[in-house]
């Protein structure tokens, strides 16, 4: 086991980690967008998938732990990748001039850090109500089914929406969330050894495909919202 | 014609360097970038001032010495060339030509634009080889080898080893040159018995020499002077992580056998 554990320790090691924590998050990311994507088929839809959520009990708490961690090995090995790669050129060029490296390659850390950050505001909004929490002490019973009272989710985001400060929030942090991939899911083939010229486009087109799906499909919610497009009857 | 150069001027090490402005007046167009410089250099030497120190050996492009970032782009302007190949006809006149060192902690300067690319042969000691058995040479073709793998064996073999990829790197990370190495050796049935410690010994040996770590931004391979493909890079993380992952220590690499 030695070698394993020196090999992952080391540059390789820490690349293998960030791809693998990244295809992760990308997989929660998608599972996430397409679960909320119900808010388009009305509240019974998506207030009985929140509960279902809610019901998971230990399986639950152990995506969530899984999930943190996944994500706090991505972000820290980021962070110790980043500190590494600024020391290896200690004195700057007078002249830089870009060619094959692009704007979301650059700035991989910064759209991490804004998107870290939007996870926080994310989550005290939606699942801790600190954030808005009028909406979210007003929706928590809010929602009759055939086994009691339960949060009524959709009105919860729909009246959170309504804000647009919120919503623009959402769609800004999307914006970033789909820059990051758009580098990140392409160079997640270079990473894994994927060498075959058969593949040599999609390992190109990959990063700006996924990146797009997720910034059309999760701004959408928002948008719609605050257009008045869905949300009607919640008053 | 006339240019004006700002030259990385740096006495030693650990002294403080700073960028010092020369003027190259009638310039022919027809001459190299280091022949320019010569032009410069002879004209301090003959004020009594001391000359530019560049590294320069071929200077025809398979040696890989003549280190330079010229305006931002390590060996210059143009594509697969290196600094020794460049012509002053990619110049014109009145330009302002920058031109700094290759900048990365693992390749400290000696002096102006020289610097120490030792790590670089740290990197090679670690696994750049293949064992051959002392004695009568083998004949040439008794080993077969598919022509599509004795192509791209010949592809990365290109790398002179110029350091170009480091200095182009924004992480001053040495992949391509490692991976040129390994996918070199590595599509050669003689590269085989050293196989995963070449992958192992050398990506440890670049990291522990402080080279910063690949992210993927391919401004090495753009800055190839062979223009080798990064794909050498995912082949050498192949490589890494099939060894990394195989069970069993390998004996000694060289020795008696
Ligand atoms: C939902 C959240 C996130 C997803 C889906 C995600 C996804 C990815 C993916 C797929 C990669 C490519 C890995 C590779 O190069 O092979 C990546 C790289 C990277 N991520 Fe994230 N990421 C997320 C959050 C973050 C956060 C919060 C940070 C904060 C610091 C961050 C920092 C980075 C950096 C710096 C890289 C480049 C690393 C490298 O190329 O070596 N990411 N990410
Ligand atoms: S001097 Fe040999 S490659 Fe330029």
């Amino acid at each position: 086991m030695s070698r394993f554990t020196t090999a992952l320790g080391s540059s390789i090691g820490a690349k293998l980690v960030m791809a693998l924590t990244g295809l992760a998050l990308l997989g929660f990311v998608l599972a996430h967008m397409i679960g909320n994507l119900q808010v388009f088929a009305g509240p019974e839809k998506i207030n009985a998938y929140a509960h279902t959520l809610q019901n998971l009990g230990p399986i639950l708490w152990a995506m969530r732990i899984g999930l943190l961690t996944i994500f706090g090995l991505h972000v820290w090995t980021a962070f110790k990748l980043w500190t590494a790669n600024k020391a290896a050129r200690p004195v700057p060029y007078a002249v830089v001039v870009p060619s094959a490296s692009t704007y979301a390659s650059r700035t991989m850390i910064w759209s991490g850090f804004i998107v870290l950050a939007f996870i926080v505001y994310h989550l005290l909004h939606f699942t801790l109500g600190a954030v808005q929490g009028d909406i979210f002490q007003q929706t928590r019973e809010a929602w009759t089914a055939a086994d009691g009272k339960h949060p009524d989710v959709y009105a919860m985001i729909v009246r959170g929406f309504r804000s647009p400060a919120v919503a623009l929030s959402y769609v800004v942090a999307q914006l970033l969330l789909g820059l990051h991939l758009s580098h990140g899911v392409s160079s997640v083939f270079q990473t894994l050894g994927f060498t075959s010229p058969r593949l040599a486009c999609v390992k190109k087109a990959a990063g700006p495909l996924v990146a797009t799906v997720i910034v059309i499909g999760n701004c959408s919610i928002p948008l719609a919202i605050l257009l008045g497009l869905v949300g009607k009857g919640v008053n | 014609m006339n240019l004006t150069l700002k030259v990385w001027r740096q006495q030693g090490p650990s002294t403080p360097g700073r960028f010092e402005t020369y003027e190259a007046k009638g310039v022919s167009e027809h001459i190299s970038f280091l022949e320019m410089l010569d032009g410069v250099n002879e004209r301090l030497l003959g004020e009594g001032k001391e000359p530019i120190a560049f590294e320069h050996d071929c200077r025809e492009g398979i040696c890989g010495t003549c280190s330079m970032v010229i305006n931002g782009e390590p060996h210059g302007p143009v594509k697969g060339t290196t600094a020794c190949q460049l012509h002053m006809r990619m110049f014109s006149d009145g330009n302002v030509i920058t031109i700094e060192p290759w900048r990365a902690r693992a390749f400290p300067i000696i002096k102006d634009l020289v610097v120490d690319r030792s790590a670089f042969d740290r990197i090679i000691q670690k696994g750049g080889f293949i064992s051959a058995n002392a004695g009568s040479a083998p004949d040439g073709n008794a080993v077969p080898i598919p022509k599509p793998d004795a192509d791209a064996a010949f592809e990365a073999a290109a790398c002179i080893g110029c350091g170009a990829c480091v200095a182009a790197c924004p992480n001053g990370s040495a992949m391509l040159f490692v991976g040129a190495k390994v996918s070199h050796l590595g599509h050669l049935p003689q590269g085989q018995p050293e196989r995963d410690l070449r992958a192992l010994g050398m990506v440890q040996q670049a990291d522990a020499e402080l080279f910063g770590n690949c992210t993927n931004h391919y401004e090495c391979g753009e800055h190839c002077p062979k223009e080798i493909d990064v794909k050498v890079i995912a082949e050498m993380n192949r490589d890494f992580v099939r060894a990394a992952i195989r069970a069993e220590e390998p004996k000694q690499v060289a020795g008696s056998g």
